[in-house]
């Protein structure tokens, strides 16, 4: 035996999408520093052609997700928050290594997130009789309104959150909670733990394509994910002039803009469990039919 | 038993008797601006004639409303708002419940003036648009008081502030019922910009907010034509901005809006399919169709202007359109019988025409069966349809808003779902077919924001409306409507 300290394995942390965990195809990576200014690892950059990937998984996810039951979606959410339960020490780990917060102080936030993804677990099968209606028109029809998913949405993190999981999960939940399949991205300042989920999202049996996660530029991203027009909604929590970029490209083809501001308090659990936050991911449809014999 | 009125040969048609509504409406020279709960003249004296389509007669000079009318409105509207927040919720009630009881006594008037103004079927705006004015502010006056429980998860659902509401000429009273009326009962107020060529019947309606005593400032109205409503979208004092018009003008005011952050829905355009199903009742479905596309001249934001039928019924469908089609009466708008009125303006007339044109030269079948003469003067366009249309046509995929229907079919659902899919717009659809799985299943998964299956161009104030994808975002009508003019 050697008497030489163990090399440690680097590891590469690599993009997310379609269920794979594919590199940028543009081969850019970023370094990811600890509090120390340490390098820790490195990331992949994504491109515009990587963003256009994901886009594209996300659709060709969606009519499984949200054509599959509100039972069975509200099941893999619940099978993350027990895949994430068994994976806390690591999530904490992950949020200390870039942020440098106290043991108790990750502790406390995977402990959230993991509560979080339970109680939207929860809403899969319930915000339908919330925000629907059966509508007492002044006819002889049966008419009735129904929340529908919008489609592809991307959550950004655009600005770096020390509580970088908790965040990141109260951006993809509501999302996907709804139908909705999602491309996230991650803030490259403190992503790891939003990298962890991405690989424990596969052996939570959420299906490929559904949730990808992606890290690069929030900024020169923000311009791309406006301006693509497969995408349906945005979530974003985001400074300035990010918002901006988001709200004006998005005018160019609709897209549903929810900004939330990088002072957010994602602690706030009555504010962040309320089905109101689904709304904005869902389109009411109403349907009619007349009622004759 | 009466005579056949030729003797012994067999009567083959049955001519209508002329049938005009000849209740007389008084009708100013000119109007003014409401703003501030008083009749004023525009800043700019300046005033443009609004024409009866149907006699291309002058009918009203209406006043040209310029940013500086725009700011006083705006400033009324900013004046009022913490007065009529501050009123009891159920007092805010009474007065949209003295507004739609006012609406119904001058239902007459305003269904008349509707039809000369803008064109459309005497029996059209007497049954449709003048009743659900009125049910929209009689059916959000009693949300006043019950707001808390139209918003789940929210306590004290507060109001957004000042609006600004842009409403287009096909539904003139209509579309600012569905603009005023939850404004209102949230407790916003409100500057509202008719469109140019529609202006009366909200001037009668300022009349009406008048006698009804409602408070100065919490309804503004300035007529005016597309500078009026950029002054309005542009104007920073105003919190929320309503708008209900085509695509292209609703991205613009996106755009606008995204600089400043401010709060907007919008209703925007349509290219709806129709679908068929080969076991649905067809006669119905006949109706169904002529209701989809010729209702108001095809001037509907939701009409069903891509006819999709299953391969194996279409020609009994083209067969039946055209027999139908045939019996349609087109002319006088103040005529009880008429089904088809005149197309709203000179401008809008010569872009259908533009549209039919277009599918001829691309290659399409237009099929114009109606042959009745039609009136030497105004603006007028036959019923229309088109055979022979593929995808890519421009007819198959821009809004034409007239009366104008492009004929496709299909072979499986698959095919009708993803061709009626296969649009920017997502407004609205109809779904013809007795069997009530495929109904749902095809209902499902089709984006659009209405789905009227068996039926279609229903409306109703319980009954939330509005458009998934480039038909815009946000929901008028019903308790998902309120959301629009309530904050957190």
């Amino acid at each position: 035996m050697s008497d030489h300290e163990r090399l440690a394995v680097l590891k590469t942390w690599k993009l997310f999408i379609k269920g794979s965990f594919p590199r940028s195809e543009s081969g850019r990576t970023l370094p990811l520093i600890n509090k120390e200014g340490g390098l820790v690892a490195h990331l992949s950059h994504a491109s515009r052609k990587d963003l256009r990937e994901a886009v594209e998984a996300a659709r060709g996810a969606f009519p499984g997700w949200s054509g599959s039951t509100a039972y069975l979606r509200s099941q893999i959410i619940y099978r993350l928050a027990e895949m994430l339960e068994g994976r806390r020490a690591e999530l904490a780990d992950a949020l200390r290594c870039t942020s440098g917060v106290s043991k108790k102080k990750a502790d406390t936030e995977v402990s959230a997130s993991i509560d979080r993804t339970v109680s939207w677990a929860g809403w899969c099968d319930k915000f339908p009789m919330v925000l629907g209606s059966r509508n007492p028109v002044a006819g002889p029809y049966h008419n009735f309104s129904m929340p529908e998913p919008s489609g592809v949405c991307v959550a950004v993190q655009g600005v770096a959150d020390q509580h970088s999981l908790l965040g990141f999960m109260s951006l993809v939940l509501p999302p996907l909670c709804t139908g909705n399949a999602v491309v996230a991205v991650a803030h490259t300042e403190h992503p790891l733990a939003a990298l962890l989920v991405a690989e424990i999202a596969p052996t939570a049996d959420i299906p490929a394509g559904v949730l990808n996660v992606i890290t690069g530029d929030a900024k020169e991203l923000a311009g791309w994910i406006a301006s693509h027009r497969d995408v349906d909604s945005v979530h974003a929590i985001a400074d300035e002039s990010i918002a901006a970029t988001l709200r004006a490209g998005a005018a160019e083809n609709l897209k549903r803009v929810q900004i939330l501001s990088k002072d957010e308090d994602f602690s706030d659990t009555d504010r962040w469990t309320n089905p109101r936050r689904l709304a904005m991911f869902v389109e009411i449809k109403t349907v009619w039919h007349p009622s004759a014999t | 038993m009466a005579d056949a009125p030729t003797g012994n040969r067999p009567v083959t048609t049955w001519e209508y008797s002329p049938a005009p509504e000849t209740s007389p409406v008084v009708i100013p020279d000119q109007t003014q601006l409401y703003v501030g709960g008083k009749f004023i003249e525009p800043h700019s004296k300046k005033r443009f004639a609004t024409v009866n389509p149907a006699t291309e007669a002058i009918l009203s000079n209406i006043a040209d409303g310029d940013a500086a009318d725009v700011d006083a409105a705006v400033s009324a509207a900013r004046k009022a708002l913490k007065p009529w927040g501050k009123l009891p919720a159920s007092e805010r009630a009474k007065y949209l419940y003295r507004i739609a009881r006012r609406i119904q006594e001058r239902a007459r008037e305003l269904a008349i003036l509707e039809s000369m103004d803008g064109g459309k079927p005497i029996k059209e705006s007497r049954d449709v648009d003048i009743p659900l004015a009125a049910q929209h502010f009689f059916h959000h006056a009693g949300w006043c008081d019950k707001l808390r429980y139209a918003m789940p998860g929210t306590r004290e659902p507060r109001p957004v502030g000042v609006c600004g509401q842009i409403i287009p000429w096909n539904f003139p009273l209509l579309m600012a019922a569905w603009k005023l009326a939850p404004a209102l009962a949230c407790g916003n107020t409100v500057v509202l910009k008719p469109a140019e060529t529609t202006s009366l019947t909200a001037m009668r309606l300022a009349e009406i907010l008048q006698e009804c005593d409602l408070p100065p400032g919490v309804v503004n109205i300035v007529t005016g034509a597309g500078a009026t409503g950029k002054a309005l979208v542009d104007h920073a004092g105003v919190d929320k901005i309503a708008f209900t018009g085509s695509t292209e003008v609703g991205k613009q005011i996106a755009q606008a809006c995204a600089k400043r952050g401010t709060r907007l829905t919008l209703e925007l355009g349509g290219k709806s399919a129709n679908i068929i199903f080969a076991d649905a009742a067809i006669d119905q479905a006949i109706e169904g169709i002529v209701q989809g596309i010729w209702f108001n001249q095809g001037h509907v934001c939701c009409a069903g202007s891509r006819l999709f039928v299953e391969e194996s019924i279409l020609p009994e469908v083209t067969r039946k359109l055209e027999m139908r089609m045939k019996t349609l009466r087109v002319g006088d708008p103040l005529d009880k019988n008429t089904d088809i009125g005149a197309i709203n303006s000179k401008q809008q007339l010569a872009i259908i025409e533009g549209y039919i044109a277009e599918g001829s030269r691309e290659g399409c079948t237009v099929c114009q069966p109606n042959h009745q003469t039609l009136p030497t003067k105004g603006y007028w366009c036959r019923p229309t349809f088109m055979t022979g249309v593929q995808p890519a046509h421009v007819v198959a995929r821009e809004e034409i808003f007239g009366p104008v229907l492009a004929v496709m079919s299909f072979r499986t659902p698959e095919e009708a779902i993803s061709r009626a899919n296969n649009s920017p717009y997502g407004l609205a659809a109809g779904i013809w077919t007795e069997k009530g799985s495929k109904m749902f299943d095809v209902a499902r998964r089709l984006q659009a924001g209405v789905v009227w299956c068996n039926t279609y161009n229903q409306f109703d104030a319980t009954s939330p409306f509005g458009g998934f994808k480039e038909s815009g975002f946000g929901r008028e009508g019903g308790m998902q409507g309120l959301a629009a003019y309530l904050s957190e």
